[in-house]
């Protein structure tokens, strides 16, 4: 009785939530890290510790414990957004609660430390910890500024279509330079043969290509086409029309990656870091436990 | 030729060959007559190397020859073995142009001129090999082709492709993909427009004809063909270019004046009718036997078994049960009584009103494809709010509705042969009431499609639906301890219409004052403000509209047009006027339902004048999703891209969750206002995918969920069907090695989809193509992927009656 066995179903979750990973669950996270900061924070006011704050007072101890813990447990977000399990959880509240918790240990680690720096393993640990946290506010403000921009630069575009949109204009270009001179069809040519994936990172972060091929067969045609002079006019400004419609094409891919690269830019220190941050943590913690 | 066969078979298809040889095993004195030079012309015609299913699997083939899922080569080859080897007399390049005589004298004349006898005709010419032919001056010209196998294997060739439907268009974008192949291509189009072709492919021929691979000539014909021109007419005049062939794609047509030329009825004036049958396969024309696709079955199976079924009719065994009896047995097998198949098929047909015109062919048919069950007084059938959309008949028993959501003891009883379930059916929502058995109960269920195709087909199923469904959606919607009685006036006047995507059904400022039911689709309530057009409200199926002017006199203060094709019915404002002065009870509902909608009226108003902006760009974001389809969509994947950073794990995750295949394109499809409709499949109330899917194996699931079964042949009929182009074919990838694995070692492709290189590295060359597409994560603990995969909150998943409401506005979304 195949209907009979259907009402037997689990009933299904209801609608998803139109929240941002910040606002999850109505600050929830936030909440949560700010009352534990403030308490920790009351905590190292009141208490006495003799001779003074410092990690190794039965307080440091319980810092730093919940201060490694918590990073290790932060670090396992990136094998949450990956496995793909079936079950109650959402990548987003982890990702709130990673990024609230991760803002909390400037707090923790700092009183764990009891604000003593020196040249050694342990403020090494700190100094990286510090990078990780940076980067990820750096984060946080991309993912915060950069969405609707990248949205409103693409509009209804893919990313593979803009690509065969560039690519369909060089084919025309390539077809309208035969009839024209050497010199001229030489200029196309290098805009051509430009990769639009070409340039340093830093040239594509900045969105700034200055010795850019197209950019300058664009205003050499451009300005041959409006000199009149010569006996092909006609094919010259086909081909200046069709730059013209090229250097749109590519300022709008360009500016494309440039969204893409400096919404990405930041996991290449966040993660890299945070592997050179645990070696430093279970080197500065076995270290501790060595000199105990 | 003068000898009279036994038995003449007319096609060599599947169906034909499996008669022929069942004639051949008897020793009956035969022949099969195949129009072409080769056997089973469809399958031959099939692109090389496709894969070619045998469905439905719980069907046990009864024929003499094989045939299991393979290449259509392998299949071929079998056949044109297994015809040599069992003595099938054919006879090739034997067109049948006309058919006369009577019962053990018939005369089949052939297009060559010669003639053949015959005491019994088996036709099994299919539906396929009819395509429409050249008629120009030298259209029978060898180099005039209507298919093409292989485009990858015509080189340096001046081809001509006429015909600009989607396999014109597919043909000429296939010869020109390669530039290296060196191919001249020319498509020629009647007409201006492409119309009759799909979308992408019009684009993709746009694009094609702009980067100078393809020449499109619109508004022209083919004047003559010449052996190495072909000489068109132009708008601007003949136009004389090379070619080396031409490739005629101009649609094809069911050989319908044939049939009918030899005295065989068909069951109805519809395009797509079939000829009526007795259960032994013969027509209206005694002596001629109807089989396979022409009869309506185009499985392989199916025409395979009709084949040698028919044969041993003919040869007087009438003691042979279907091939299907083992089914209809397991079938009827819980069912209490102890009766045969045949005596439980009778008592359906008798007891079930709607089934009572079928004949015992087609009784078969629905009963193969439906659920009979026994059911104990007390058993819940549906609960309200599942989704479901099969048709239910009560075969003996009775159920109880309950019709009030607060006071399960309120029901309205349905007795032995009344059907339910039918608003689902209709409006392909959920279900409106929580169904229970009254007494134990025989339950005939009937799934969507076969409900549909019972509807098509019998008229007398039409009219019985459309009455009971009008009368009990007015009970259901209005409720207020209504009876039938009170509104059979009503029910007389209603009308049904459809309604086209756009069309207004109510004008603002009209002074109509009828009601108007919504059956099927949606509709969008708009009003003209300061100029511009602001949206109102969305209202799905099974809402009503119309009763403010009604009530309250006056003109019709906001439009409404359809949001998708929809039909509604529409109720004469009089007849519902006297009704409201006889029901009290049932004015003050629709008092306190009109209250509501004023709210909302003013409220919009009031936005309007204050937060000008807010108002705008709910209206506007509201249309640009119902032109986005989103009125027929019952639960679809939004992205905002405000909070989208583009990292595409809602696409790896629906891959992980599926086979390695993912269901959804995230960055192509549509975006207004930051708010993006991804290429991802909306479940619609009326899936176009089901439309057509020859093993039947598209299903709305438990949580609504559309889906496609293991039984899908791959045939891609979905995926042209879909307008949202959410259906893909593909090949399921090999597994994957554990995440671990690729964290640790770096082994296997990593998350998401593998790409193709891996895939192919590792899989299965000969794996078939599937229709793949979003079944919503039925089954998977903590519902869809996608949405449990997205970072930042981006990537909802809504349903339109939810989003579309001005309380969500007001949370300022």
């Amino acid at each position: 009785m195949a209907f009979l066995a259907r009402n037997k179903a689990a009933k299904r979750a209801g609608p998803s939530s139109h929240v941002s990973f910040l606002k999850y669950a109505d600050y929830r996270w936030l909440k949560i890290a700010s009352g534990f900061s403030a308490l920790t924070i009351l905590i190292y006011a009141l208490i006495d510790v003799e001779p003074r704050h410092s990690g190794n007072s039965w307080y440091g101890y319980t810092l730093g414990t919940i201060g490694a813990i918590l990073i290790l447990w932060l670090a396992l977000l990136g094998w949450r957004k990956r496995s793909i399990k079936p079950g109650q959880w959402t990548l987003k509240s982890w990702v709130s609660a990673h990024v609230w918790l991760g803002l909390s240990l400037i707090i923790v680690v700092t009183l764990h430390g009891a604000f003593q720096f020196g040249w050694n393993v342990h403020t090494l640990a700190y100094v990286l910890m510090m990078i990780v946290i940076l980067s990820g506010i750096y984060g946080i403000c991309a993912y915060t500024i950069l969405p609707k921009q990248l949205s409103s630069n693409r509009g209804d575009m893919t990313q593979v279509e803009m690509l065969d949109n560039l690519r369909s204009i060089d084919r025309q270009l390539h077809d309208a330079t035969q009839p024209l001179s050497t010199e001229l069809a030489n200029i196309i040519g290098a805009s051509l043969n430009d990769d639009p994936f070409s340039g340093s990172i830093l040239a594509r972060l900045k969105n700034q290509y200055p010795s850019c091929p197209t950019q300058y067969a664009f205003e050499t045609v451009g300005a041959a086409s409006r000199s009149k002079a010569s006996d092909n006019a006609d094919d010259i400004v086909r081909a200046a029309q069709l730059l013209s419609r090229k250097v749109t094409a590519l300022a709008n891919i360009r500016r494309h990656l440039q969204l893409k690269a400096q919404l990405e830019i930041w996991l290449y220190f966040h993660v890299p870091v945070t592997f050179a941050l645990i070696a430093a943590l279970t080197a500065h913690v076995v270290s501790v436990f060595f000199y105990w | 030729m003068t000898s009279t066969y036994k038995v003449a078979i007319v096609g060599s298809g599947p169906a034909g060959l499996s008669a022929a040889a069942r004639a051949a095993q008897l020793g009956m004195y035969h022949i099969l007559l195949e129009k072409t030079d080769h056997l089973s012309d469809t399958i031959f015609r099939y692109q090389k190397g496709k894969h070619v299913m045998a469905t439905p699997s719980q069907l046990v083939l009864r024929s003499d020859f094989d045939f299991d899922a393979g290449k259509r080569e392998k299949i071929l080859q079998t056949w044109n073995d297994q015809a040599a080897s069992q003595n099938v007399q054919v006879r090739y390049r034997s067109e049948v142009t006309a058919i006369s005589g009577s019962p053990g004298a018939f005369t089949l004349k052939l297009a060559d001129g010669e003639s053949i006898n015959a005491e019994a005709v088996i036709l099994a010419i299919g539906t396929q090999g009819n395509p429409n032919l050249m008629r120009c001056p030298g259209g029978d010209l060898p180099h005039v082709e209507y298919q093409l196998d292989d485009p990858t294997a015509i080189l340096d060739e001046h081809i001509t492709v006429i015909g600009a439907g989607d396999a014109g268009i597919e043909n000429a974008l296939g010869l020109a993909a390669d530039p290296e192949q060196r191919n001249v291509v020319t498509i020629v189009n009647r007409s201006s427009d492409f119309s009759r072709a799909k979308d992408a492919n019009v684009k993709a021929l746009t694009s094609a004809a702009e980067e100078g691979r393809i020449t499109i000539l619109t508004e022209t014909s083919t004047n003559r063909i010449e052996p190495e021109h072909i000489v068109l007419d132009t708008r601007d005049g003949e136009l004389r270019i090379p070619c080396n062939r031409i490739i005629a794609r101009m649609g094809s047509a069911p050989p319908r004046g044939f049939v009918e030329s030899c005295g065989i009825e068909f069951s109805s004036k519809d395009r797509e009718a079939f000829p009526i049958l007795s259960p032994v396969f013969e027509s209206t024309a005694p002596g001629i036997f109807v089989i396979g696709a022409l009869a309506g079955y185009p499985l392989i199976k199916h025409c395979m078994n009709q084949g040698y079924d028919v044969v041993e009719f003919i040869n007087g065994n009438t003691n042979l049960k279907p091939a299907d009896e083992p089914i209809l047995e397991t079938k009827f097998s819980k069912l209490p009584g102890n009766r045969s198949v045949d005596e439980w098929l009778d008592v359906l047909r008798t007891e079930i009103e709607i089934l009572r015109d079928l004949t015992p062919l087609q009784m078969r048919e629905f009963t193969l494809d439906s659920d009979v069950s026994f059911v104990r007084k007390g058993d819940v059938i549906f609960d309200r709010g599942a989704p479901g959309s099969s048709l239910f008949n009560v075969a003996s028993g009775g159920v109880h509705v309950q019709v009030n959501p607060s006071d399960p003891s309120i029901v309205v009883p349905i007795g032995t042969g009344a059907m339910f379930g039918e608003v689902g059916l209709i409006s392909g929502r959920k279900r409106g009431a929580t169904v229970v058995a009254a007494e134990d109960s025989i339950l005939m269920e009937i799934p969507r499609n076969s409900a549909l195709k019972l509807i098509a087909t019998v008229p007398a199923v039409k009219r019985a639906v459309t009455r009971v469904s009008i009368e009990r959606q007015l009970l259901q919607l209005f409720k207020a301890g209504l009876s039938p009685s009170d509104i059979a006036e009503v029910v007389e006047s209603a009308e049904t219409i459809s309604v086209r995507a756009g069309e207004s059904i109510i004008a603002e400022g009209d002074e109509s004052y009828d009601i108007y039911v919504i059956r099927v689709g949606s509709m969008v309530v708009e009003r003209t403000i300061a100029g511009k057009t602001v949206f109102i409200s969305y209202l799905p199926a099974g809402s009503y509209v119309g009763e403010m002017a009604l009530i309250e006199g006056g003109r019709r203060t906001a439009s409404v047009r359809a949001a998708v094709k929809s039909e509604v019915i529409k109720l004469n404002g009089d007849a519902f006027r006297s009704l409201l002065d006889r029901n009290s009870a049932l004015l003050e509902r629709l008092k306190i339902d009109m209250a509501t909608r004023k709210d909302v009226n003013a409220h919009i108003e009031t936005m309007k004048s204050t937060f000008s902006d807010v108002a705008d760009m709910y209206s506007s974001v509201a249309s640009f999703l119902v032109e986005n389809g989103i009125g027929e969509a019952t639960d679809v994947l939004l992205i905002d891209e405000r909070l989208c950073v583009g990292c595409d794990n809602c696409e790896k995750a629906c891959a992980d969750s599926h086979d390695g295949l993912s269901r959804l394109d995230r960055e192509a499809g549509k975006t207004y206002a930051h708010l993006h409709v991804p290429t991802s499949c909306r479940h619609c109330e009326h899936p176009h995918c089901m439309a057509d899917c020859p093993p039947n194996a598209i299903h709305r699931g438990m949580d609504g969920e559309v889906f496609i079964d293991d039984t899908c042949i791959g045939c891609g009929n979905c995926q042209r069907g879909c307008p949202y182009g959410v259906i893909r074919m593909d090949k399921v990838p090999p597994k994957k090695p554990p995440l671990l694995n690729w964290l640790l070692f770096g082994s296997g492709p990593g998350p998401g989809e593998p790409n193709a290189k891996w895939a192919k590295k590792h899989g299965n060359p000969e794996a078939p193509k599937k229709a793949i597409k979003c079944d919503m994560c039925a089954g998977i603990e903590g519902g869809p992927s996608c949405v449990r995969a997205c970072p930042t909150g981006a990537a909802i998943r809504i349903s339109p009656e939810q989003f579309l409401s001005v309380s969500h506005m007001q949370k300022g979304s």
